[in-house]
């Protein structure tokens, strides 16, 4: 859908690119340092929607575990920073829980570079070993989504079950200190803040390349006609699972983010709730754009944070009434809706017509629908 | 195409303003008004237990508002939803502490919650009063307890039952932090006095099937069931088991997370002749219980009922103000410091405040739930217990904790 | 010997709960494709419809009406799921039939709204609903195996679920036209029939059987606002462990979760027990992609 890239076009991306950056470079200055903190942890969020949006949006698979891996990666960071603050002695929650010594997989984590790259490698396995399976059993559709959310129920329950071990419903916290730094310092927040836009420009810049490829053309067959790619020769499991691993990736760097930002992880973050919401943020901002997962991750959270203060007692019914408008009455999110609205505009321009005609081939044509 | 990016731009920067409006920053305490914040789940599972709990809280303030204030001062409330989300109760207190800069915080009823916004409170300097009975082995600083400790609940609890020469105990409890706590200390305490454990159970929250426990507790024949089930699942617990013909008559329970409110809620009738340990019971006799539950009704309707945790949440405000008007102060530092030995004519009788640990001198209860949703009291202990998180003063507990 | 009766009693008894919660959902999602996250709501709604006619009965009737209280509430749990059903498919679920996947997020906001709904109208905190006289106590079949009435009343009433739905489908000529409307919605059409009403009916009965399903739910379980959210998973993995499209294919996921609980929470802990049972969910749906009974179709992509 991106094949019209006319120099006019470019130009217009570049300037929003900067008013975008800009907005970012600004906002330390504006915020206070609460509001601030929350754009962090939205960002780190958008993150896991740009996840979610390659796998959905773009190949067309909705996983309601993404939860899991946004955890899994959280957990192994969290680990860190909980042996960093107690000096790798035995963290207080396994003290109440009754295990007497470290066990050796914890003391692994007490190395930063190791659980930061365990962080990454136990979600993306666990993504390659069940997408591998999954994908190869042909299981999509609904069961795919179904299967996650017992994948869901599984890790969670494990997690509160190993309380000696996890630290139960509590989670992980009381941890101020990365490297060092303490996590409260506003110079250290900034910093995060910061660490977080790069991750996110940078998990823009490359899954745009990753969609503008040859290979993200394939992925998006693959979410319209499944079939009639495997009839061309190619294996949709492998290009599935590949996707599936990318997403699980971004999900545990989100996580990582989070922890760092949140200074807690708790296993309602790995429950169905978190998961839902997270592919709600790729439908309100629009699927199939990448610019969509980001904006609808800040918008929806903003959203929430903001109604949930002003109305503590209602705030669902809004929220609620939010997700059923912009489902129903805008399929393609925001973000697909503000461009059919400036195409239909400024119907003249032909190449807009062209390119607004292919975007709905992909992404509103009833043939794609049945295995959305 | 131009319109589009003018439009996103646009977008983006309404954004920003929002976000903006958002920092104008303002002091807690400014002119006539002191902001205090309320910190509950008032969505999601724990709701069914927390707005009771808030609007205890709430009608405490509007008492102190309409008796002339604190220092002088009208107490605003900022009522927030902790959304039975940890995270998201760090995120609130966060907001509380930091953009809305109140004096103290009145909140949290899980553990989890707590042990959630303890780092926030210790670190941003922020005060917390905690009101709910929970599992110990904790003292911070910057949170006071106005709920029963172990050793104010639990432990007298076992005491009263192995007096009774029910000595094979089943424990069995929801998976989360307080009841595996519990159960711990429990375990070391029948250890102690040479009663036996039979088995130790634990139920993920929110399941609601329990056949498969009761033939697990028919088969062990214990002498007694110690409950720490946690919110819903009691419901289908004592449903459940009434169903499969053991009563209290044939086999007692002893439960310390069931008050007045979850009776309820489950409804009396499933509940008769059932133990329940506390400090507080809406039957228990003082005047100013008396004053307090009519209040209560008043306000809220006369089909609501009080029960321990509501009754803390209330006695918290009043300790707050009256440790505020002995430091003269909104300071959280001066207001600690002043807090010391602060003594408060709750309804449970008077609570005094332990300077060492923070927590509550306080009666505890045992207690027979009735026919109409009551609970008569059949134990008390004399006196007030002396508050010991860490259980210092029990020599069998020493391997609990190292601290 | 009995321990083992009595197990097999109670993975029956769960596995008859779990069809229970796990028919309308067959129904609204089985047979319609709508995946319909409200579900667990409108078995919140037939259980408060259950609270609501039994205050009735203790505040304006004479106190010898009250056993049977129960009997009158089914029927209206019935009907109060069915007409929340009926608006949500006439209001936003027409919009959503060629989306299957966007009915999951707009119906997850309706769900929303529907529990703050019920905190605004029956407050925060549970309610009680006393079961009548008559279901106390059990059935005595022998020394430490005592069939609890109420279990049994809800497995006789799965069986007449069943069976009155399985004639609603199969054997009458509403049932027709609706099984018309799922399978070939245009052929449908163009034979006369009208799929809009034929849409909204079937959904409003799978609503329908969700309130009645809470109406039994509040004999053993809690009645608060969020209750739906303890249901809502087990029923999907049922409709989807048995095959969606076949009533027969969900009584098999029902009483193979039901079974598999019971074994494995008997031998090792509730938590551990859980665990296990979703992974055997995993596993199989890697053996039987589509779940145990198969929906027969040629073409490709469906």
């Amino acid at each position: 859908m991106e094949v019209i890239l006319d120099k006019k076009r470019s130009k217009q991306r570049m300037i929003f690119y900067g008013f975008a950056l800009l907005f970012l470079v600004v906002m330390p200055f504006v915020l206070s340092e609460f509001r601030l903190d929350l754009l962090t942890k939205f960002l780190a969020y958008a993150l896991v929607a740009i996840g979610v949006d390659l796998i959905w949006g773009y190949t067309g698979i909705l996983s309601l575990g993404q939860g899991v891996f946004f955890g899994l990666g959280a957990y192994c960071f969290a680990m860190y920073l909980k042996l960093e603050s107690t000096g790798g002695k035995l963290p207080d929650f396994m003290e109440w829980s009754g295990v007497t010594s470290l066990p050796w997989w914890w003391k692994m984590f007490g190395y930063a570079p190791i659980a930061i790259i365990l962080a990454i490698l136990i979600p993306v396995l666990l993504a390659w070993f069940l997408g591998a399976v999954t994908f190869r059993n042909r299981i999509k559709g609904a069961y795919f989504s179904i299967l996650t959310q017992a994948l869901v129920i599984i890790v969670y329950t494990l997690f509160i079950g190993q309380q000696g071990y996890t630290g139960g419903t509590n989670g992980i916290t009381n941890f101020f200190t990365v490297f060092g730094f303490s996590l409260m310092d506003p110079d250290v927040k900034l910093v995060i803040y910061f660490i977080t836009v790069a991750f996110v420009v940078l998990a823009y810049v490359l899954c745009r390349r990753l969609v503008n490829s040859r290979f993200g053309n394939v992925l998006q067959a693959v979410r319209d006609g499944e079939n009639r790619l495997r009839f061309f020769g190619y294996n949709p499991a492998t290009y599935q699972t590949f996707v599936f691993c990318v997403s699980a990736a971004l999900s545990a760097i989100g996580g990582m983010l989070f922890v760092l930002n949140v200074g807690i992880i708790s296993p309602s973050m790995m429950y169905i709730v978190p998961s839902i919401e997270m592919v709600l943020w790729v439908a309100i901002g629009g699927r199939g754009t990448l610019i969509g997962a980001i904006v609808g991750a800040v918008l929806i959270n903003s959203a929430k944070s903001l109604f949930s203060e002003a109305y503590p007692d209602q705030w669902s019914y809004f929220l609620g009434l939010l997700f059923v408008v912009v489902v129903v009455f805008l399929p393609q999110g925001l973000y697909g809706w503000l461009k059919q609205r400036s195409a239909s505009w400024k119907w003249m321009n032909r190449s807009v017509k062209k390119e607004v005609a292919l975007d709905e081939s992909v992404i509103g044509a009833p043939s794609g629908a049945s295995d959305r | 195409m131009n319109k589009l990016w003018k439009r996103i731009a646009i977008g983006v920067s309404a954004l920003a303003l929002v976000f903006a409006a958002g920092c104008s920053s303002e002091t807690g305490v400014s002119g006539d008004t002191v902001k205090v914040g309320i910190l509950h789940s008032l969505s999601g599972t724990m709701a069914i237990s927390e707005v009771s709990v808030k609007d205890s809280e709430m009608m405490a303030i509007d008492e102190i508002n309409a008796a002339g204030g604190v220092l002088g001062k009208k107490i605003e409330p900022v009522v927030e939803d902790g959304a039975s989300d940890w995270p998201t109760f760090t995120e609130k207190a966060k907001k509380l502490i930091s953009q809305d800069k109140v004096a103290t915080v009145f909140g949290c009823w899980t553990s989890s919650s707590r042990k959630a916004v303890l780092p926030v409170f210790e670190s941003l300097k922020g005060l917390l009063w905690y009101p709910v009975q929970y599992e110990g082995l904790e003292s911070s600083p910057n949170i006071f307890y106005t709920g029963a400790t172990t050793n104010q609940q639990i432990i007298p609890a076992v005491d009263f039952l192995l007096e009774k020469k029910l000595t094979k105990f089943y424990l069995l409890g929801s998976d989360y932090v307080f009841p595996r706590t519990a159960n711990k200390i429990i375990k070391e305490q029948l250890k102690n006095a040479g009663a036996t454990t039979v088995a130790e159970e634990y139920i993920p929250l929110g399941n609601t099937d329990f056949n498969t426990i009761i033939a697990k507790i028919k088969e062990t024949k214990p002498d007694v069931v110690f409950n720490t089930l946690n919110g819903d699942s009691n419901v289908a617990f004592f449903k459940q088991l009434k169903d499969a013909g053991i009563g209290p008559d044939t086999l007692k329970t002893m439960s310390v997370s069931v008050a007045e409110e979850e009776v309820r809620g489950i409804g009396p009738a499933y509940l008769t002749g059932h133990y329940v340990s506390w400090n507080y019971y809406q039957t228990t006799d003082t005047p100013e219980n008396t004053k307090f539950v009519a209040a209560y009704k008043a306000k809220y309707g006369a089909e609501r009922v009080t029960s321990d945790p509501v009754e803390a949440g209330y006695d918290a405000v009043y300790l707050w103000k009256a440790a505020v008007e002995k430091a003269g102060s909104f300071e959280v530092d001066k207001v600690r410091e002043a807090a010391k030995g602060i003594e408060f004519k709750a309804p449970e009788g008077t609570v005094k405040i332990d300077g060492d640990n923070q927590h509550i001198y306080k009666k505890v209860r045992i207690g027979e739930i009735q026919a109409d949703g009551m609970i008569k009291e059949v134990w008390s202990t004399p006196d007030v217990v002396k508050p010991d998180p860490y259980l210092k003063s029990y020599s069998w507990a020493a391997s609990l904790s190292s601290n | 010997m009995e321990v083992y009766l009595l197990h097999l009693f109670n993975s029956l008894s769960l596995g008859s709960i779990l069809l229970m919660i796990g028919l309308g959902l067959a129904i609204t999602f089985g047979l319609m494709g709508v995946i319909n996250m409200a579900h667990g709501e409108f078995i919140m709604v037939g259980a408060y419809s259950t609270y609501v006619v039994q205050k009735t009965f203790m505040d304006y009737l004479p106190k010898s009406w009250f056993d049977s209280y129960f009997i009158v509430s089914l029927p209206i749990a019935f009907v109060m799921a069915a007409l929340f059903g009926y608006l949500l498919e006439r209001v936003l679920i027409r919009h959503l039939y060629n989306r299957p996947l966007d009915s999951l997020l707009a119906t997850w906001g309706v769900g929303l709204m529907l529990q703050q709904l019920a905190r605004t109208i029956f407050g925060a905190p549970n309610v009680a609903v006393t079961s009548p006289a008559w279901l106390d106590g059990g059935l005595t079949v022998m020394e430490g195996l005592v069939m609890p009435y109420k279990r049994l009343f809800i497995i006789a009433m799965v069986i007449i679920t069943l069976t009155s739905m399985w004639y609603y489908i199969y054997r009458s000529a509403a049932g027709r036209r609706m099984r018309a409307v799922m399978q070939n919605r245009n052929m449908a059409s163009c034979m006369g029939i009208s799929t809009r009403r034929v849409d909204a009916m079937t959904f409003a009965i799978g609503s329908g059987v969700a309130g009645l399903a809470g109406s039994a739910l509040t004999l053993i379980g809690p009645i608060g606002p969020s209750i739906g959210t303890y249901y809502i998973v087990d029923s999907f993995m049922v409709v989807v462990l048995g095959g969606v499209g076949k009533l027969i294919g969900t009584i098999f996921g029902a009483f193979g979760i039901g079974f598999a609980n019971t074994v494995f929470e008997a031998w090792s802990t509730a938590s551990i027990g859980k665990v296990l049972v979703f992974l055997c969910i995993v596993a199989f749906l890697q053996w039987r992609p589509t779940g145990f009974v198969k929906m027969r179709s040629r073409s490709l992509d469906s």
